[in-house]
């Protein structure tokens, strides 16, 4: 592509993007305008939604990221702990399964009839947890988030230098010091990063709270966003709790937290590191309580899924005409959605990468910043919000509300924006860095560049980053619940509904379905960024 | 103090892809340039007399001490890396006071060995900076700073100034034959440039293959008579 027709490219997508989101946000802002005489914004009703979605997002936070430290440092310094990789390797599961999928199996240990609660019964002590309310979500919120800032805390301190250790050693560090000087730093520094990323994730949580919450009592905004759309009729209700929404994921993003951070699997280099600590029967007491209690949160989770999934009338299922229906829809609109965020992505990375080159005049770079920008656009509007924006202006249009399929497609794509623009961005950026002047010299161009050169060396971000935009659509349950009918429905619409109507054994086959189709797909995608990076 | 001898009594080391075997004896109070190709064993040489690794077989004896099986804070030695030699987040004073106590719990007296320490490699004056707002070869001066107030006879530097111009490798290098005057301290010095050390260095080792391809005074290794690796490793032919 040459520069010009890259920046032409990079400047229409930049304006799709911010068009599309742009669009659903004049609807909010318009029917809230519409209205404003009639209403106060700040009801006791929106209050008390806000109220709850920052205090179940502040406990899940604190919940999840402190006894993460602990198993951090414990899966970091125990390197010889055999079972140390796969213990990792299952902690970017929950981040990896669709989340109704996740809810459903923290509902057959957590729930009335789960493990837990017979167990309790078992010893008399009657069902003691009731997983729908507060105490459902915050489990599941630990479920998904503890491992995940667990992955981050490790990687982090995989990152201390080698020479740290030895120096340690050297200067005959015990654990205290340890901590101290070397653990408790790094830590530290990523302390604030990781519990943004969490804090934000909850703030925006949808499917586990309208599976276990729900009701006037555990409802957080983007949930209210849905019962007000969908069952109270009350556009005026939903713009409002929209806004507020939109200021508190404003103001985070503000803050500068991140949703787009991915992990890095360090896992793998076992570079020799002699550790001065951890060698007392305390410290080898507190971490083998960190790894077993973080792993009895997890395992039994996947456990629940699979064997529930695997009793389920799965012969039925699979002839069932709802099934074979759901499932197509569900990969139409997922490949498209997939596609459609690589085609917005891909200029974006272009745009991002002219900008941020010296010779760069000064639009382009302008160009570069707000390509940049329009990742963060995304971030301030959950899917949930840019679906109400298009819901109610989609209302005004006659016969709008069937444009639902179309609809679901753009947001899912939108939604997968910042997360392929960070797995392409930096590759497109290489590229260009590292090519093109040896092209312009050589006088590759065009179409022939991109056969020899940019598809050899981006192919394999773009299959990853495909992957991660299908996955991502496929267990999306918020664009799906706002504009699903009896005639669009989607394998977790089809899951959620079945769970509504308590018929469990269908759901866990479902659940099973899906859940491994996604990990099929994410797995495909790890491996072919394990042969690039040549691990 | 007095200077502490090191004797490597067939020292077997090996890992998955290689193998090395030490037999070497450096007089007390020598400053020894470890010099040989990349790869040939210079850093693992260091490594296990600091005890960063353990041989499998051999003994290792510092000042006739046999500390093959000590952890590397229980021996006589203080180790220089090439980098990463400072904790970022502590300030100067600070990263040299570790060098006392880990838990950084000095007294008024320690303190002042703190002072003189950093005056001692010119450094007084930046006790409070933090290790990013210094040069590299002022951050390698805080390094040997720490060494002098953990006040042990051995000194290891591997490649400690590589990352540092020529005029400056020349100071430290100068500031290192210095120390190991005042201290009576026995110094081994990986370097990649025999000549940063020409002068300052009392013997010369050539590491080749995983062994001591040759130990003796400059003259002895580097000069007329040097052998045949030795040559090839100069690019003399």
């Amino acid at each position: 592509m040459t520069p010009a027709r890259g920046a032409r490219a990079g400047g229409l997508s930049l304006s799709l993007v911010v068009g599309l989101t742009a669009a659903a946000f004049t609807a909010l802002i318009a029917t809230a305008a519409s209205q404003a005489g009639t209403m106060a914004l700040f009801t006791p009703y929106v209050g008390r939604v806000v109220r709850f979605t920052l205090l179940q997002a502040a406990a899940s936070t604190v919940l999840s990221v402190i006894p993460a430290l602990i198993v951090a440092r414990a899966l970091a310094r125990r390197r010889a702990f055999p079972g140390r990789r796969l213990t990792l390797r299952l902690f970017a599961l929950p981040l990896a399964l669709p989340q109704i999928v996740a809810v459903l199996g923290v509902v057959e240990i957590w729930g009335r009839q789960g493990l837990v609660n017979r167990a309790g019964e078992l010893f008399g002590l009657g069902p003691a947890i009731d997983i729908y309310g507060l105490t459902g979500i915050l489990i599941a919120h630990v479920f998904f988030n503890l491992p995940l800032a667990s992955r981050l805390f490790v990687s982090a301190l995989e990152r201390v230098p080698g020479e740290s250790w030895r120096l340690a050693a050297q200067l005959g560090f015990d654990g205290r010091a340890v901590w101290r000087l070397i653990e408790w730093p790094v830590l530290k520094s990523q302390l604030a990063a990781v519990a943004g990323l969490v804090f934000m994730l909850c703030v925006a949580s949808f499917t586990v709270v309208l599976t276990l919450g729900g009701g006037p009592r555990a409802t957080t905004i983007e949930v209210a966003i849905y019962q007000a759309l969908r069952f109270d009729f009350d556009p005026g209700l939903a713009v409002r709790l929209a806004l507020m929404q939109l200021v508190l994921t404003g103001t985070l993003v503000l803050a500068g937290v991140r949703i787009t951070q991915t992990p890095e699997t360090a896992a793998g280099l076992d570079r020799r590191i002699v550790r001065p600590d951890g060698a007392t029967p305390l410290a080898r007491l507190i971490d083998a309580l960190a790894i077993a209690s973080a792993l009895i949160i997890t395992v039994p989770v996947f456990a629940a899924i699979l064997l529930s999934g695997l009793t389920a009338p799965l012969v039925r299922l699979a002839l069932e005409p709802d099934v074979w229906q759901a499932s197509a829809t569900s990969l139409a609109i997922a490949s498209m959605a997939a596609l459609l965020a690589i085609a917005l992505a891909w200029p974006l990375g272009e745009l991002a990468a002219s900008g941020g080159e010296p010779a760069a005049g000064r639009s382009l770079r302008l160009f570069g910043g707000a390509s940049q920008l329009a990742s963060s656009l995304v971030l301030v509007m959950p899917p949930v919000v840019l679906g109400a924006g298009w819901f109610v202006l989609l209302l005004r249009v006659p016969g709008g509300i069937n444009l639902g399929f179309g609809v679901v497609i753009v947001i899912n794509a939108l939604m997968a924006v910042p997360f392929v623009t960070r797995v392409l961005g930096p590759a497109i950026g290489e590229s260009r860095a590292r090519h093109d002047r040896l092209c312009a010299s050589l006088g590759i161009g065009g179409l022939a560049r991109l056969r020899l050169i940019d598809w050899p060396v981006l192919r394999r971000p773009l299959s990853v980053a495909l992957a991660f935009a299908l996955a991502l659509s496929l267990g999306d349950l918020g664009a799906i619940a706002l504009f699903g009918s009896e005639h669009l429905v989607t394998l977790p619409l089809l899951l959620y509904q079945r769970l509504g109507s308590y018929r469990v054994n269908d759901a866990a086959g479902l659940a099973l379905f899906l859940g491994l189709l996604c990990l099929a797909i994410m797995a495909l995608a790890e491996r072919t960024a394990r042969r690039d990076s040549g691990i | 103090m007095t200077a502490a001898g090191i004797r490597l009594d067939e020292v077997a080391f090996a890992r998955a892809d290689y193998a090395c075997l030490f037999d070497m004896k450096v007089p007390a109070g020598a400053l020894v340039a470890v010099v040989g190709p990349s790869g040939a064993g210079k850093s693992t040489l260091l490594d296990l007399i600091a005890g960063f690794e353990e041989p499998q077989t051999g003994r290792i004896l510092i000042a006739g001490r046999d500390v093959t099986h000590q952890p590397p804070a229980a021996r006589p030695v203080s180790m220089l890396f090439q980098d990463n030699n400072l904790f970022a987040h502590l300030n100067v004073a600070d990263n040299v006071s570790l060098g006392i106590s880990p838990q950084l719990a000095l007294d008024a007296d320690d303190k002042a060995r703190v002072a003189a320490a950093l005056e001692r490699v010119g450094l007084d004056g930046k006790a409070m900076r933090l290790p990013r707002q210094l040069s590299g070869g002022e951050r390698q001066r805080v390094a040997l700073a720490r060494a002098l107030v953990r006040d042990r006879p051995v000194l290891l530097l591997d490649e400690p100034f590589a990352a540092l111009g020529p005029a400056l490798r020349h100071e430290m290098a100068a500031l290192v034959a210095e120390l190991r005057n005042e201290r009576d301290l026995t110094v081994l010095l990986v370097t990649h440039e025999p000549s940063d050390v020409t002068g300052i260095a009392s013997h010369v080792a050539f590491i080749h293959e995983g062994r001591i391809g040759a130990f003796g005074t400059p003259d002895e290794v580097l000069g007329g008579k040097r052998n045949e690796a030795v040559r090839g490793y100069l690019g003399l032919g």
